[in-house]
């Protein structure tokens, strides 16, 4: 089984590859490489902030589209190539692809990731001249980002496992945005009454919630991370994701692929 | 050379020239209408929405926002303008995206409160820039420092600088200077010599190019002013003395017993007017001066659209 898992992922993450989802990184190093460079000319004294706020906000909103463009497809585009039958017609459950495909995603975007983090420390070299300990907090926004990818690459295959790419991609990129304001669908969530305050309620935790995982603003200013969000942020991605993974099995178990 | 060539030769080429051409087209687009690409619009000026439209990079949001503001408050600087109408809502929305920002306290207070053309001419809303700045960063003392700067240079209000800067002198790590400048502001101590101590003390403590080179001409303001003073001050002792003016500045220097030809910090020598004013010989170098100045003089003022 784990064989079979393995070899779905890794062939989602060769697929990526030739589709050219790596050639991102050569946008992400322009980016980083122009900002650095053009910042200290415009600006004052934020040199290095802009280029950790820069090349984390590019990561993540890199990776938020790839994972949902690249996501949306996974399942549709083999029904519609017809490559889905052939795989199905071999000793490969319909959950083990689902779960394959999930981590040939998620691995694709843990190796984008893993470059553009090399970026962002060479462009952090450039304008400080050296490394700080602070700076090793930039790899824990990484890692909430990573777990951010996590959820989305869910999201966008259970959209995939029952919609078209097109649905599936307006249905990933609204929850994506939705789930940047949980905070605030809580807060109208606490101001409402009656019916209205059980489904805002039911709502707010049913969307993704990304603002907790979001930390670069305070990571810039060198503030440390709790130890206690670190775990909660890794439990609550997981939970998500395996809620959003089942129910991308769960539709495609029962999916009449005729 | 095959067509394949030829076309890709070709293609080449009407690439360039259109670029050329729609660059050259729009330049001289620009030349008719100068401003349109340089209006001062806040097209958002709700912090609360900017944060929201931030989807949570607001690091990133204040970063630019603050690049604007900078680039706002240096084109208008560079103009001479009179009027600095969004630098207070630029700063705001900086703020509010990023409370940490602290350059922005900084810098955003220096642009706010001096007078036009130097500043916005706006101390109150640099004092309340300033106080939320020491709300989200109370540790840092130099956001005190700048608070009882701005109460002292631009309002002197002596009892609240002096409270800003004692303030400030109880947060560790903070500079001992804080509380020589406290004490110093509770005695109403000579102008010069506690404005001289602050622009020395701004002078040491920076690191930025821009504000060392502000406080040195401030430092050079400050001792034509109090050269202007004395040397007046001669003129009026001469003139209650001998029933007349000098007839020039060997006369005053030598009856003053005043040694060698004062200078102004550029090495040009103080002339004295036939009415017995002592005046810089080259006041556009001189920023900042409040003395010495001809009668009528005007520092140039443009009022951009």
């Amino acid at each position: 089984m784990r064989n079979r898992i393995a070899y779905i992922a890794s062939n989602t993450f060769r697929e990526a590859v030739r589709d050219r989802v790596l050639y991102n990184l050569i946008a992400f190093a322009l980016l980083l490489s122009g900002a650095a460079i053009l910042v200290g000319q415009i600006s004052i004294e934020i040199e290095k902030l802009v280029v950790i706020n820069l090349g984390l906000t590019a990561v993540s909103l890199f990776g938020v589209v790839i994972a949902i463009f690249i996501g949306i497809g996974l399942v549709s585009k083999e029904i519609e190539k017809r490559t889905l039958y052939t795989v199905l017609s071999r000793p490969v459950r319909r959950w083990e692809f689902i779960i394959g495909k999930f981590f040939g995603l998620a691995g694709t975007l843990v190796v984008n990731t893993f470059f553009m983090a090399i970026g962002v420390f060479a462009a952090l070299f450039y304008v400080s001249h050296k490394f700080v300990r602070a700076d090793a907090l930039i790899l824990v926004a990484l890692y909430f980002i990573v777990l951010e990818f996590v959820i989305i690459c869910s999201v966008a295959l259970l959209f995939s496992s029952f919609s078209s790419p097109l649905l599936s991609a307006v249905f990933a990129f609204s929850l994506f945005i939705v789930g940047c304001f949980a905070e605030d669908l809580r807060n109208f969530a606490g101001m409402a009454h009656g019916i209205l305050r059980w489904l805002a309620t039911g709502a707010a935790y049913l969307v993704p919630n990304f603002s907790a995982f979001n930390v670069i603003t305070s990571i810039a200013h060198e503030q440390p991370v709790a130890g206690q969000l670190i775990l909660q942020n890794t439990l609550y991605a997981l939970s998500y994701a395996a809620m959003a993974l089942s129910g991308a099995v769960l539709i495609f178990e029962h999916r009449d692929l005729k | 050379m095959n067509y394949r060539r030829r076309t890709t030769i070709i293609a080449a080429t009407c690439l360039v020239v259109s670029l050329a051409a729609s660059s050259f087209v729009l330049h001289r687009t620009d030349q008719l209408r100068p401003q349109a690409t340089l209006d001062e619009v806040l097209f958002l000026s709700s912090p609360k929405v900017i944060e929201r439209a931030s989807l949570g990079y607001k690091g990133l949001m204040a970063c630019i926002y603050w690049t604007r503001t900078v680039q706002y408050f240096g084109y208008r600087h560079h103009y001479y303008a009179a009027s600095y109408n969004l630098l207070a809502p630029l700063l705001e929305i900086t703020t509010h995206l990023d409370p940490h920002l602290v350059v922005a306290y900084e810098f955003g207070s220096s642009f706010l409160a001096p007078k036009p053309p130097h500043g916005a001419g706006e101390p109150e809303r640099a004092i309340e820039l300033m106080k939320y700045g020491i709300e989200n960063n109370p540790d840092n003392w130099r956001l005190y420092y700048d608070l009882g700067f701005v109460y002292y240079v631009e309002l002197r209000d002596y009892k609240a600088a002096a409270e800003a800067f004692e303030r400030g002198s109880h947060v560790p790590n903070a500079h001992p200077f804080l509380k020589i400048l406290a004490a110093q502001m509770a005695q109403h101590a000579g102008e010069y010599e506690t404005a001289r101590m602050l622009w020395s003390a701004t002078y040491q403590t920076t690191q930025d190019k821009q504000i060392k080179q502000n406080a040195i001409d401030h430092l050079r303001a400050l001792r034509v002013d109090e050269d202007v003073k004395h040397l007046q001050q001669a003129v009026t002792r001469f003139g209650e003395r001998t029933g007349r003016l000098p007839a020039n500045m060997a006369e005053l220097l030598g009856a003053e017993g005043i040694p060698g030809i004062p200078v102004d910090p550029d090495s040009h020598p103080y002339k004295m007017t036939p009415e017995g004013r002592i005046e810089v010989r080259n006041p556009d170098d001189l920023p900042f001066i409040t003395r010495g100045l001809p009668p009528g003089y005007q520092r140039k003022y443009h009022v951009l659209p």
